[in-house]
């Protein structure tokens, strides 16, 4: 299931009507619905914004007198180090699983044998496993690689339970290139990795970005294996934050600002390539 | 192309390597996991961390002390919070989704803005959703100070510190409730059997609901679990998570349904008008049951998800709370934190189990038609 939404099948683009009631009760639930995904963005900011002493409760609604910009600043100081650690391992773990998973798509879609249904769907498996059910021998074995607490060990992870994703997304991205083109190109003579390389690769742009956004964002936003198999030096972000936030002592403009820091890239990624993400999404729901 | 060409030896050789790394990362590990659950490792504390330490096989003990033990009735309110959360969580996502999309549908203006307004919440992880979630629903926080203002009183439920629960149920009624549940579900099957004309299923259905229902009502009251009557519920405390969930992962239905909907061949909708239909027919009768499909998707992928749901707990109401827990944090704490190994790989077991009857048969399903002609 690789389709996008198909944006704006307006009827015939008529010149737009005056407004009829039901066109008004339409208006009135999208702005409620609307209210409720971004009150929490405005308290979020409102409280990361405001200084330690105005954060009170009878004022948590009121947006700040003077803002505070100190915040993000103290913030950063408390997780920049593990943003960065977030940064490398999202950025490696995701060209590793994109170059592997675009392989085996190829190969899957394109070289079909007997029983690769079958081999794929053993492999899609991995994809919704409970990570609890493997944790505790993936956590031995990164150990006794002498990986643990090293951030290759998280990419290592990352990049296995990775690979049914991203086959997943490159097989329904392969499977619509016609088998002609590549029938003709074998009659030319090309092989497999000249097929790979000259025929395959250069329109896999849109299949790549599909999966980097993809892998990124589940990378960059994933906690259990982060919080297993690091130590202080290599936790990436989403475990520092979960840290900064639980203590109790702490007021609360910290934790928002480092909400902020920690939701900024995806967030900016989601904005603007947003019509990848959400092809992503779909596939996510196996196919259609 | 057929034989073993060098290209078809270089697509073997291309997918080798990630098939052992599943093999053994999924597969090699789950085995292990399962393993694992079946000795006492860890189970001594002296002996968890030790470098060479002493573990012995004790069969199904492990699965034995969750389900029946004393010391593990948090354990049992995880499993039962897991299912109302999921069931909660599901409504909740496919009803706002289905919403959102209906709407979307009708073109309003700057569509393109409403959904990114929908979906953002689907970028951010279960962390940053959890703190910020957390923050406003303090027990003085965004939420409860909300009717401020509008001139009333700050409301002063403790969203996430709630102990009260509802529609309790004693766990030792548990086998007798299973067993009239799958009986009913018999029922219905042996029935719907009937109708369609198929003896053999009418009967292997009736007799196995008999069976279920013979067993419940004889058997079952005599069985006793635990030495004590131990009641477990919905607690309250799960809403405000169940709501920061919904939060999140509704934009994700209301893709699916708006993909769906889209995919709804104009013409449909114009032979449903000329045979009469209004909106109300059109949708009831034509759009619903296409839409139907996209529903259970989404019920499997959501309820996967639901059922592993632990880092928005974590962050919202901390690891110690036992009213919110589910059992995929008590696994990690008790693996990680307890050092208890094995009885955190038991729970890590039922995990899968859990998932595994959601996902197989969707995956089996999904690919047992394209089998035929690979």
């Amino acid at each position: 299931m690789t389709t996008t939404l198909p944006s704006h099948t307006a009827p015939a683009a008529a010149p737009r009507k005056p407004l009829r009631p039901g066109r008004v009760l339409m208006y009135a639930l999208l702005v409620l619905a609307a209210l409720f995904f971004l009150i929490p963005v405005y308290l979020l900011f409102a409280t990361a914004l405001k200084s330690p002493d105005a954060i009170a409760e009878a004022t948590t609604w009121h947006w700040p007198s003077v803002l505070n910009w100190g915040s993000f600043r103290d913030a950063w100081a408390k997780i920049g180090g593990n943003v960065l650690n977030s940064v490398f391992l999202a950025v490696v773990a995701t060209l590793f699983s994109a170059l592997l998973g675009s392989l085996n798509g190829y190969a899957l879609s394109k070289w079909k044998f007997r029983g690769a249904n079958t081999l794929f769907a053993l492999m899609l498996f991995g994809m919704f496993i409970p990570y609890q059910a493997v944790l505790i021998p993936l956590f031995q074995f990164i150990k006794s690689l002498g990986l643990y607490g090293s951030i290759w060990g998280l990419i290592l992870a990352h990049v296995v339970y990775g690979l049914p994703i991203t086959t997943l997304i490159f097989r329904n991205f392969y499977a619509d290139v016609p088998d002609a083109l590549i029938e003709a190109a074998t009659i030319d003579g090309a092989g497999f990795w000249q097929i790979y390389g000259k025929v395959i690769f250069p329109i896999s742009i849109p299949g790549f970005v599909v999966v980097i956004i993809w892998q990124f964002t589940q990378v960059w936003n994933e906690f259990l294996f982060a919080a297993t198999l690091t130590n202080t030096n290599s936790q990436p972000v989403t475990y520092a934050l979960s840290q900064l936030a639980g203590g109790q002592a702490v007021s609360w403009n910290l934790p928002m600002a480092g909400a902020i820091l920690a939701a900024l890239p995806t967030l900016l990624v989601y904005i603007l390539l947003g019509r990848y993400f959400v092809r992503g999404l779909l596939a996510g729901s196996v196919k259609g | 192309m057929k034989g073993l060409s060098k290209d078809r030896l270089w697509s073997v050789a291309v997918l080798l390597p990630s098939v052992l790394l599943i093999a053994v990362f999924v597969y090699g590990f789950i085995a292990r996991s399962v393993y694992v659950s079946m000795t006492d490792w860890g189970n001594d504390p002296a002996q968890a961390l030790a470098l060479d330490p002493v573990i012995r096989f004790i069969g199904l003990a492990n699965y034995q002390d969750l389900f029946t033990g004393f010391l593990q009735g948090r354990f049992r309110q995880e499993l039962v919070s897991t299912v109302f959360f999921t069931a909660f969580f599901i409504l909740g996502c496919l009803g706002l989704g289905l919403g959102l999309a209906l709407i979307l549908d009708r073109n309003p203006r700057g569509e393109g803005l409403w959904r990114t307004i929908f979906l953002f919440p689907m970028s951010l992880s279960f962390i940053v959703t959890g703190t910020i979630w957390r923050w406003m629903l303090q027990p003085g926080g965004g939420v409860n100070q909300a009717p401020t203002l509008f001139g009333g009183q700050p409301s002063t439920f403790p969203w996430l510190s709630s102990t009260e629960a509802i529609w309790k149920f004693d766990w030792n009624k548990l086998p007798l409730l299973t067993a009239s549940v799958v009986a009913v579900v018999l029922i219905v099957v042996a029935v719907r059997a009937l109708r369609a004309g198929d003896r053999r299923r009418t009967l292997v259905a009736a007799l196995c609901a008999a069976l279920l229902l013979g067993w419940a009502l004889f058997v079952a009251p005599n069985l006793k679990l635990l030495p004590a009557p131990e009641p477990h519920g919905f607690n309250l405390a799960l809403i405000g998570i169940i709501i920061a969930a919904v939060w999140q992962m509704s934009g994700y239905t209301m893709a699916l349904y708006l993909a769906g909907l889209r995919g709804i061949p104009e013409e449909l909708r114009e032979a449903a008008k000329v045979d009469g239909a209004g909106d109300l027919g059109m949708y009831r009768h034509v759009i619903f049951p296409l839409l139907a499909p996209i529903s259970l998707s989404a019920m499997i992928v959501l309820g996967h998800i639901s059922l592993k749901i632990f880092d928005l707990v974590y962050a919202m109401s901390g690891p110690d709370n036992i009213n919110t827990s589910v059992p995929a944090l008590n696994m990690y704490l008790t693996s990680f934190r307890q050092n208890q190994f094995a009885l955190g790989a038991a729970i890590g077991t039922i995990l899968l189990i859990l998932v595994a009857f959601v996902i197989v048969p969707y995956l089996a399903s999904q690919f047992r038609g394209e089998e035929g002609h690979a």
